[in-house]
């Protein structure tokens, strides 16, 4: 098997991301909320990123910060393809009134913004990360329902759907055996995709003060922290932009070579 | 350069194929093919799918499909190299010398225009003709080709003309510009067999009274020799014979030739008597949401290890007869026998007994099997769904199956795309075999198939019935097949049965006037036959 040399810088940035967010502890310099030098210190021998607002390690922030954000956009992702692709399966093999209900459902929540919904819900709701999570996860998970259920829809009118029903087969077997194999390319092209908006998401939230609250530190949160420095010129906002940037890029990467395999595999789809 | 229009010479066309996992290369897809069309003659180009016969006919107009060049070789048109006249020379030669008609009209007509503008479109881009003009000569060959209310019909719109219609529309379309050669393409086959021919001969007409020279590309040789002066078949790439109509049908040199024209006579004794392994008693039925009935008091029974043919062309409800003995769509009225037991009318509520006990072989063997499982998942899932069969004793069953559909070793772990045509059709029928059932349904299962191929599916249903004891419901509009297979024929039109009883029974005249138009509507490999048949027609072909 030959690996795209897209895909290995890909690899090689999101596994440096995720294994810096998983090994955070033993990494990081200093502690997240350690207060060690004077606000908005340059980059030094000791302080690698410089200091932020209040003195504290902007490297040691930006890697637990990281953990945070990849940790909760992953749950995310992980909650809403859960629920999307599931329930969107399901409405295409039932049909009729199912997919009706579950279809109107799903149009009526994606006429509400996202944002606003979400904030909505986080002014009412304790901010705890399993909140910010489960809120996440269920917002974005209507997204996930409409591609699967598109998807799935153009699969069920396959003959090979209708000889299995025609077999005796159940439900279970049919999405998991029949469809879901063949939804599989788009979803995970859409699930690098999500991950990212995840992330996004998760940090506009934190900007804004309504995600993951002080002493932890996440990306989002990094920047609102910072952001009076940029009209002095100092740089400490940017890193996190930087951060989601790479993250993205390599995420998606991988992606485009998980959805290249997928696609022209032996059995590829027509 | 006396009378050739068209001289194409040592022929070489080439594309870059990208297997996955591997680097690209070049394979050859036509090579060394050389022929003459002469003014006002049609040269024929037959041969199976992937034989080259669409990508040398298009060669002609020196285009070359997505991917496709030309490597070698000259083609003259009218005396001059049209692959060294360059993108303007090109400009010029298509659509004004040589045009185009396409296999599917449906998807060759932008269905937004009038069809006039479309018909009209290249004759005014190339200046040839005024607007007027162009319009009347439109008109005059709408009426050629017998195309109702010829003044007008060019104001409506694709969806609102017939396919038979539409097809010969794209005729004109392509007679228009006065051109002197004309590609068709595969023109008559997404057609019904009636209308087929009312097609066929309306382009004949036009071919002879324009006087304009065509090459006709088809994989159907009884179509061929209805219209063309020559003939050259083509296999894998490469000129097999070449001849006059005459010398192909009549006295084929090369052996591929030979089979070509044989194919089809599979010598099947008809058995009669048996009890009914299924009844279908006045069945009636419609789809949810409709108010018309697709099946009206249809009644039809198929003895034990026997085949009956359901006949009819597209829109006859053959296969919606398919889809209520299964189960799929329970019927209004009337019910279903099988084996002594009455089915529920939706397969949800039948047992699983009742669905083992009948299967089902699809067309299109491609949508039939699920393209990420192997042929081993494919054909094991009813032996360990059904009877429970697994690990060693499942592998040995599978290879079994294999074996009687005359595949052998090495199939286990493919994937359908790594399948021929023809293996898929075959790993379907053992799908449907592994269930040991009492009946399988085949719905047009040879029609997707090239004639030799189609041939030896039949051959080995026809086997497979023999050690199988095993049913056939065999749905088709090919009566070449019928005549083939079957044992009892249902001739439907229009959602009735109009002729039902054994195969010498309804084969035999006195002919009501369907079954008769049906019957004369398959063209037979003979020379003039077009003209009699047409000339002895009772009935008009409905909608073409």
């Amino acid at each position: 098997m030959r690996i795209p040399i897209s895909a290995l810088i890909g690899l090689f940035f999101t596994g440096l991301y995720f294994s810096i967010a998983i090994f955070a502890d033993f990494i990081s310099p200093y502690g997240v909320a350690e207060i060690v030098g004077d606000a908005w210190e340059g980059p030094s021998a000791t302080h690698w990123l410089g200091t932020d607002t209040i003195g504290r390690d902007m490297l040691s922030r930006m890697i637990y910060g990281g953990q945070t954000t990849i940790f909760v956009a992953t749950m995310a992702t992980l909650i809403s393809f859960g629920l999307g692709s599931i329930f969107g399966f399901f409405a295409a093999v039932k049909g009729g009134w199912v997919d009706q209900i579950l279809s109107r459902l799903v149009d009526l929540m994606m006429s509400i913004p996202t944002l606003i919904s979400a904030l909505v819900v986080l002014t009412v709701m304790p901010v705890t990360l399993p909140i910010l999570i489960v809120v996440m996860g269920i917002l974005d998970s209507t997204r996930v329902f409409r591609l699967s259920r598109a998807v799935a829809v153009d699969i069920t009118v396959m003959d090979y759907v209708e000889a299995a029903r025609l077999r005796g087969e159940r439900q279970l077997w049919i999405i998991f055996r029949e469809i879901l194999p063949n939804a599989l390319s788009p979803l995970v092209a859409e699930m690098g995709l999500r991950f990212i908006f995840a992330v996004l998401f998760i940090s506009t939230l934190s900007f804004l003060g309504l995600g993951v609250q002080p002493p932890m530190a996440d990306w989002g949160g990094i920047v609102k922290e910072n952001k009076e420095g940029l009209s002095f010129g100092i740089t400490a906002a940017l890193y996190p932009a930087f951060a989601i940037a790479t993250l993205a890029i390599s995420v998606n990467l991988v992606a485009d070579w998980v959805l290249n395999r997928t696609t022209s595999l032996k059995g590829g789809r027509g | 350069m006396s009378d050739a229009l068209l001289e194409v010479k040592g022929l070489k066309i080439e594309a870059t194929a990208y297997p996955p996992g591997e680097a690209p290369r070049d394979i050859t897809i036509v090579e060394g093919v050389g022929f003459t069309v002469e003014k006002g003659k049609v040269l024929g180009l037959i041969g199976e799918s992937g034989a080259g016969k669409s990508t040398i006919g298009l060669s002609s107009m020196a285009y070359g499909r997505g991917g496709v060049r030309i490597t070698g070789g000259e083609v003259f048109v009218n005396g001059r190299d049209i692959l060294k006249v360059g993108p303007s020379g090109l400009r010029a030669l298509r659509g004004r010398e040589v045009t185009y008609v396409a296999q599917s009209a449906a998807a060759a007509f932008n269905p937004a225009k009038k069809l006039m503008d479309q018909v009209i479109e290249a004759t005014l881009h190339h200046g040839l003709m005024g607007k007027e003009e162009a319009e009347a000569r439109a008109i005059s060959l709408f009426a050629q080709l017998g195309l109702p209310k010829p003044e007008t019909i060019g104001n409506r719109y694709p969806h609102q003309v017939s396919g038979g219609q539409l097809q010969r529309v794209m005729t004109a379309m392509a007679l228009c510009p006065k051109p002197d050669l004309v590609v068709f393409d595969e023109p008559t086959t997404a057609l019904d067999v009636t209308t087929q021919i009312e097609v066929l001969a309306a382009i004949k007409r036009a071919i002879v009274e324009t006087g304009v020279a065509a090459l006709y590309i088809t994989h159907d040789l009884a179509v061929v020799a209805q219209i063309a002066d020559h003939i050259l078949v083509l296999q894998g790439g490469k000129m097999v014979e070449y001849g006059t109509t005459d010398h192909i049908i009549n006295t084929p040199a090369q052996a591929y030739t030979q089979a070509l024209v044989s194919v089809r006579s599979i010598d099947h004794q008809e058995k009669t008597g048996g009890a009914p392994v299924l009844s279908v008693k006045g069945i009636t039925a419609r789809y949810r949401g409709t108010k018309f009935d697709v099946l009206k008091d249809v009644t039809v029974d198929l003895p034990e290890a026997q085949t009956l043919a359901i006949v009819g062309e597209s829109g006859s409800g053959k296969s919606t007869l398919a889809r209520v003995i299964t189960g799929l769509l329970p019927p209004s009225k009337g019910e279903i026998t099988f084996n002594g037991r009455t089915l529920a009318p939706e397969f949800e509520n039948r047992t699983r007994d009742d669905l083992r006990e009948v299967q089902m072989i699809y067309q299109m063997a491609d949508v039939a099997m699920n393209p990420r499982q192997t042929v081993g998942t494919i054909i094991g899932r009813p032996l360990e769904f059904y009877f429970g069969l697994r690990g060693d004793a499942k592998k040995k069953r599978i290879q079994e199956l294999l074996d009687e559909i005359e595949m052998g070793e090495g199939y286990i772990d493919r994937y359908p795309a790594e399948l021929s045509g023809g293996q898929k059709q075959r790993v379907c029928i053992a799908r449907a075999l592994a269930a040991k059932p009492k009946m399988i349904i085949c719905d047009e299962v040879t029609s997707a198939l090239d004639p030799l191929v189609a041939d030896g599916i039949l051959k080995l249903l026809l086997n497979l019935q023999k050690i199988e004891n095993v049913a056939y419901l065999f749905i088709t509009h090919d009566l070449a097949t019928v005549r083939a297979i079957a044992d009892s024929i249902a001739v439907m039109y229009q959602g009735r049965v109009v002729r039902y009883g054994s195969k010498t029974e309804v084969l035999a005249p006195p002919f009501d006037d369907y079954t008769d138009l049906l019957l004369s509507s398959v063209p037979e490999m003979e020379l003039g036959w077009l003209e009699r048949t047409i000339a002895n027609r009772k009935m008009e072909a409905a909608g073409n």
